[in-house]
């Protein structure tokens, strides 16, 4: 048995214009929440694109779960998930309807079951039978999940699930993802909210200009940068001020 | 393949079908608006035009079938483009199904659903007076040439669906197919057409097309009508799988 969900070795990727993964490493133990931190545009989706098999890369290799995504993309696709950044639902169809067609296309028995348990779980039941078009972002959103969770996978990947939801819906998301690892799923997260990554993950990893500048638990980036501060009282450094003190120096070095 | 294709193909038909009962848009185009042309020729311009049969929606039939399928072909673009557009394209992709999946669940969609706005034109062509001498074999070949016709445009529509950069570029390609039975012997023959008009009319594929289906139909002898249909039929969906099939693996 191998502890690593995932495994990235010197990982690169250029689109037309722009080199966006520079040779990118890093390794997901099983059963934990990772985030992937990075601003806008850093890469975090190429990631997830190459990880589950939408995208190949230039060079590097990854697995996942010991499957090289590259030249065993099926026994990757068997144990993986994906939310995507953008709403995976058909809008046409009712929440139920969504759930029943990805767990006939899991082929799995008792799809109607399996629907109404997700459901039920997702807080989805009266909602069930209205065509998904009439749901709010926090539902879409809740049903996106619950579609990956279709199946039981080991693996989850979760890009930016909570931008653009309310702060209730973002909460609730919050919860969901706890509950996921609380059951022995390992989640990957992407994330543009320092905040959501100090809540919420295990593992926290910095993507800055194509690398993985910092990647640790958030005990151990914190202990990184900047020492705490002696003033009157005794203030802990936030994530976001990490996040800023590795960037400024970066900066400054390449200047 | 693996031993789910085809049980993958027809969860993704389920899906299809679904979002086209729920579009009131798509049924007024591919039923709806073919049967209107019906009833305004026959009712309308019929009395003018001369075709040398005594029942004009006899005559007329054919084009009015190849007319809704290429409407229907339209959505069959448009619904590939909203897939492709969607996260649910990625969510299929990264999930143990074949790859070819989603594709595969259109096309089928395109000729059962287009199957679909066929018999029923046809059922109402038979309230306005259409009537048919065809034997059993005769109506299994016109179904034949009808579901490869629906074929090969629907392989040009997913060309059009996979590479169009908007919603409007994705329908748009239709219009000048939609257009071709009119330039036909669909509804007037074409020795009552200007010279130049008349050669194109008799060499493009709607013309022959037309001309053995409406042979087939009234048990006329079909000649080489059925070979140049044929040909055309399977000569346009074999360049346009290819070439679709070249644009899906770029975009996957
Ligand atoms: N298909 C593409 N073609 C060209 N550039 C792309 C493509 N996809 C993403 N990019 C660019 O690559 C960079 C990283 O994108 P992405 O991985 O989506 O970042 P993130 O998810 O972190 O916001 C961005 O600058 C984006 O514009
Ligand atoms: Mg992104």
């Amino acid at each position: 048995m191998q502890n690593q969900a995932i495994q990235v070795k010197g990982l690169q990727k250029s689109y037309t214009k722009i080199h966006v993964l520079k040779g990118v490493d890093f390794e997901v133990e099983k059963g934990c929440i990772f985030a992937l931190l990075g601003s806008n545009g850093a890469g975090k989706t190429t990631i997830i694109k190459i990880l589950t098999t939408l995208l190949k890369q230039d060079s590097g290799t990854a697995t996942i779960n010991g499957f090289d995504v590259a030249t065993k993309p099926d026994d990757v696709r068997q144990s993986i998930s994906l939310t995507g950044q953008f709403a995976a639902v058909d809008e046409i169809l009712t929440g139920r309807e969504n759930l029943v067609m990805i767990a006939r296309l899991r082929h799995l028995k008792n799809t109607r079951q399996v629907a109404d348990n997700l459901l039920d779980r997702f807080g989805l039941t009266e909602a069930a039978d209205r065509r998904v078009s009439t749901y709010s972002g926090g539902m879409r959103r809740r049903l996106d999940i619950a579609m990956s969770l279709v199946g039981k996978p080991q693996l989850i990947f979760l890009d930016e699930p909570t931008t653009g939801l309310d702060p209730e819906g973002r909460i609730e998301v919050w919860k969901t993802v706890k509950e996921l690892a609380n059951g022995g799923t390992t989640v990957f997260l992407t994330t543009q909210y320092l905040e959501e990554a100090e809540q919420l993950a295990d593992q926290i990893a910095i993507l800055h200009e194509g690398k993985i500048i910092a990647n640790g638990t958030l005990a151990e980036l914190k202990k990184l940068f900047p020492p705490a501060k002696v003033e009157y009282v005794e203030k802990q450094p936030t994530l976001e001020e990490i996040f800023l003190a590795i960037i400024g120096k970066k900066a400054e070095k390449a200047q | 393949m693996n031993k789910h294709f085809f049980s993958d193909m027809g969860v993704m038909l389920g899906r299809s079908m679904r979002h086209i009962f729920r579009s009131l848009d798509t049924i007024i185009t591919v039923t709806i608006m073919p049967i209107a042309f019906m009833l305004l020729f026959v009712y309308v311009f019929g009395g003018a035009i001369q075709t040398g049969t005594d029942n004009y929606v006899n005559y007329l039939l054919p084009g009015i079938l190849l007319i809704a399928i290429a409407s229907g072909i339209a959505y069959t673009a448009y619904r590939l483009f909203m897939d492709m557009q969607r996260g649910i394209f990625e969510r299929f992709h990264s999930m143990p199904i074949a790859r070819s999946i989603v594709l595969w669940g259109h096309v089928l969609t395109s000729l059962v659903s287009n199957a679909i706005s066929v018999v029923v034109i046809i059922l109402v062509a038979l309230i306005m007076g259409f009537r048919s001498p065809a034997g059993v074999l005769s109506w299994l070949a016109v179904a034949g040439i009808l579901a490869l016709f629906t074929l090969a445009l629907t392989w040009i529509a997913a060309i059009a669906g996979l590479s169009a950069t908007s919603v409007d570029g994705a329908g748009a390609f239709s219009y000048p197919i939609i257009f071709l039975p009119f330039i036909s012997s669909a509804f007037v023959p074409t020795r009552s057409m200007p010279p130049v008009v008349r050669a194109f009319a008799e060499n493009q594929p709607v013309t022959s097309i037309v001309e053995a289906i409406r042979a087939l139909l009234s048990n006329q002898p079909v000649g080489n009508e059925l070979w140049v249909a044929l040909a055309w039929c399977v000569g346009i969906t074999l360049v346009a799988y290819l070439f679709a099939m070249k644009v899906y693996k770029k975009r996957v």
